[in-house]
């Protein structure tokens, strides 16, 4: 597993259902993130060359690498940035408007 | 007692090194300060001649020392650190951090008195002023204990409904630098007492955490009322930590409070620290000219033991705290525990707040002698002020507020 | 620690260590953080100061960290960083890495202190400074790595004094003159250069420190797509600079023939908006007097950069 999955929603009863101290799982996420984008970005598999470099500069790590040298986006958490299409050099990733592509 | 325990004529610094390295700590970080030092040295010689086996970090500040404890905590370790008066309050950020981030560092503070003006001498305002950061506190009356309290101080912090720091207090120069004879428990029963360190409150690769992280409203309140209930819960592990510890080394210390002549006395004094020893010599010889006093020694002001303290105090017509502290523009802060504990149970005979010892100054048995002739004043004619200063030593406009 | 073989995009390990974090759309910091831990992988303990790593990555119950992490006081990265070095150490673990990600304010000054008693230690840790200049958490205040010129909400540009008065501490400088075993500068804009930095530190025998170069678009009022072009030009034009301390000896790690403009790295950017000609000039002239003491004193890469394009150690 490359990234964790979204969990149910934290919502304690009694005072044993919070850990002991400041101190819980690693990699714990309850929530997604998609709502903060304002852009989308939209991959053309046609033109993209496979050079990862979207993957690589990603701050929040949302590029996948898929087959063939392929890459997907993970839409629950990518905040539209904008920076994989500004550094794609081949013009394979388009921002779109709204918060879907 | 062991058979195979030893004695040695040793420094309260010393007894303190050698309650530490008994305990077998994996992290020791600590910061120079007078008078402290002497405690620290003596652990970097015994990591140096190899008799304790640990890594000692020479940090560049208490800040720092608390900080690099908590580090080693939070992958399990056992830590000690050392400080004593500005150290303390350099550290105070870190005092809250520990307490709830739940890690059990113990540490020694050397009481010393607080800048401005300067001053390396021996009272209680450092600790005392941090006694609301959810440390556990202790203190001690002589260097034996202060060894006992180190290995008693890692079994109740540790101990997993605690898991909470804790403070060994020890009155700077009066028993950091006094020798005494003291009784070293043999290293394979303190073992047996202390067994290492456990705790599902850390990092690790086996289950990855994420630590020391935020609460919003909605869920910081939670974590505060655990740390109460930790601290309020501290209170019934010390007591069995003690009796325990009793059992097995020949000594006990009455749990959170001792009661000395206190059973059928009618002038109750409450102190904590060195001045007790002063003060059973006085009871002593108060008791051969016929007179009921008596003493409790606090020995642990968080959690406070306010039940135990009342049910002592019930029967006395009049009750002092001597302290070496003073919140200043209100009265000793000792005293306002004690009065609210007294308060809870429904006493209501006069209580006086005795300040003395102030930046080193000398407590004397006459001056010992003197609260007791006060309480007993106060016992017929409650007086209208509670707060004393002893020994103020010059002439004020408020001759009411000295003695 | 086993030695790490710089990784690339192909074969960097695909599982992201810092992720559904609520880092500000754009930060450079947050990409810092990832592909560190990518490089450094599983077995890292991670410490992390009040800050904006912090804070966009610890606000339970969402807990972004996939390797273990704990946030420290603000001036405790390096001592919380030396302790649970210190504590792993003594408890018998092995092969793991110990690093520390602090942001400009937290290591240039609430957290210098701590970070030179490690350096003194010669503690085995890896500290990463982002430096995003200024405290961005808190509201873009100035910062001891806050630009000469630069508007912060503490140095508002005025018709009195146009921004930031200062210049930025040399913290790449300071750490090197503690004699630290190794210490790098790098920026977000050369990500692969980076990533050699933190695979070459995390094998280092004793402290390692890494300056990676960091743009905050909310901080500096820049476009959230701009942070890699941004980085990239701070040390195309000469305001930021690659370079590595070891035995002793400071190396540029590239050396351009010809800086690109400043003013088109620094106009793409709110924060200096006010700036005038003369700030301009002072600006290049500082620059060009820094550049020719590294040149003095520093060794030089073996080949010169032909073009600002292609640097040095950058993939």
């Amino acid at each position: 597993m490359s990234r964790p999955k979204v969990q149910p929603p934290f919502a304690p009863k009694h005072l044993a259902d919070f850990p002991t101290g400041t101190c819980d799982v690693a990699a714990h996420l309850v929530e997604t993130l998609a709502s903060w984008r304002t852009a989308t970005p939209r991959v053309d598999v046609n033109q993209c060359t496979g050079c990862l470099r979207c993957y690589l500069v990603c701050p929040e790590g949302t590029v996948s690498k898929i087959e063939n040298n392929r890459v997907s986006i993970d839409y629950d958490f990518c905040k539209g940035c904008g920076i994989c299409s500004h550094e794609c050099k081949f013009d394979a990733i388009t921002m779109i408007d709204g918060g879907t592509a | 007692m062991s058979a195979a325990a030893t004695k040695v004529f040793v420094s309260g610094n010393d007894a303190i090194a050698l309650g530490v390295r008994l305990a077998r700590p994996h992290v020791i970080s600590a910061y120079p300060i007078t008078p402290q030092t002497t405690a620290v040295e003596r652990l970097s010689e015994m990591v140096e001649d190899g008799s304790l086996k640990c890594e000692y970090l020479n940090v560049e500040s208490e800040h720092s020392a608390l900080s690099a404890a908590m580090g080693a905590s939070a992958v399990g370790a056992r830590t000690f650190t050392a400080t004593s008066s500005q150290g303390l309050l350099y550290m105070a950020e870190c005092l809250h951090y520990a307490s709830g981030g739940r890690f059990p560092v113990v540490m020694m503070n050397a009481n010393r008195a607080l800048a401005l003006p300067w001053n390396i001498y021996n009272d209680q305002r450092d600790s005392l002023s941090l006694l609301d950061c959810g440390w556990i506190q202790i203190y001690v009356e002589d260097a034996q204990e202060a060894l006992d309290m180190i290995l008693q101080a890692y079994a109740v912090a540790e101990h997993p409904r605690v898991l909470t720091p804790t403070m060994v207090n020890i009155d700077g120069f009066v028993i950091t630098h006094t020798y005494e004879l003291v009784e070293v428990p043999a290293q394979a029963d303190v073992d047996a007492f202390l067994p290492p360190f456990q705790t599902t409150n850390k990092m690790s690769f086996e289950v990855p955490t994420n630590m020391g992280f935020t609460a919003t409203p909605a869920h910081y309140t939670e974590f505060k009322y655990q740390q109460h209930r930790a601290l309020l819960d501290a209170a019934a592990v010390a007591t069995e930590v003690d009796r325990t510890f009793g059992q097995r080394f020949g000594r006990a210390y009455g749990g959170l409070l001792e009661g000395y002549r206190a059973a059928d006395a009618e002038l109750l004094l409450i102190t904590l620290g060195s001045v007790t020893g002063t003060a059973r010599i006085v009871v002593d010889q108060l008791r051969a000219n016929g007179r009921k006093v008596g003493l409790v020694k606090l020995r642990y002001l968080r959690p406070f033991p306010a039940k135990e303290l009342a049910a002592l105090t019930a029967r006395a017509a009049a009750v002092g705290v001597l302290e070496k502290n003073i919140s200043l523009g209100y009265e000793g802060t000792v005293f306002t525990n004690v009065v609210s504990a007294l308060a809870q149970a429904g006493q209501n005979a006069p209580a006086l707040n005795f300040v003395a010892g102030l930046g080193g100054r000398d407590i004397a048995k006459t001056d010992i002698a003197a609260m007791f002739d006060r309480l007993a004043a106060a016992a017929l004619q409650p007086p209208p002020q509670r707060v004393f200063f002893i020994n103020l030593g010059v002439a004020t406009d408020e001759p009411d507020q000295t003695a | 620690m086993s030695p790490i073989k710089p990784p690339n995009a192909k074969t960097l390990s695909e599982r992201e260590f810092f992720f559904g974090h609520k880092g500000c759309a754009g930060c450079g910091g947050s990409l810092a953080l990832r592909l560190a831990l990518k490089v450094l992988g599983e077995r890292t303990f991670t410490v992390v100061p009040a800050g904006c790593m912090s804070a966009v990555g610890f606000v339970y119950p969402q807990l972004a960290f996939g390797t273990n992490a704990i946030i420290s006081t603000f001036p405790g990265t390096a001592s919380m960083l030396a302790g649970v070095a210190a504590g792993a150490r003594a408890l018998g673990l092995k092969d793991f890495h110990t690093v520390g990600f602090a942001g400009d304010g937290g290591t240039a000054d609430i957290g210098l202190q701590a970070l030179s008693g490690a350096i003194d230690r010669h503690d085995r840790i890896l500290y990463i400074c982002y430096d995003n200049e200024a405290y961005m958490n808190t509201g873009v205040q100035k910062s001891g790595l806050t630009p000469f010129g630069a508007r912060t909400t503490t140095t508002p540009a005025g018709q009195h004094i146009r921004g930031s008065i200062t210049q930025k501490k040399n913290m790449f400088e300071i750490v090197a003159a503690h004699g630290i075993d190794y210490a790098a500068t790098a920026s977000v804009g050369y990500p692969q250069d980076f990533i050699n930095k933190v695979a070459k530190a995390a094998t280092v025998e004793g402290t390692a420190y890494i300056h990676v170069f960091a743009p905050c678009p909310t901080g500096w009022g820049c476009e959230t797509d701009l942070s890699i072009e941004l980085a990239k030009e701070a040390v195309d034009s000469g305001l930021w600079y690659l370079a590595e301390f070891e035995n002793g000896e400071h190396r540029l790690n590239r050396d351009p023939r010809e800086f690109t403009p400043v003013r088109s790295y620094l106009e793409k950017q709110a924060r200096f908006a006010h700036l005038r000609d003369e700030d301009f000039a002072a600006i290049e002239r500082t620059r060009d007097a820094q550049w020719a003491r590294m040149r003095r004193q520093w060794a030089r890469p073996t080949t010169t950069a032909p073009s600002a394009a292609t640097p040095a150690t950058a993939g």
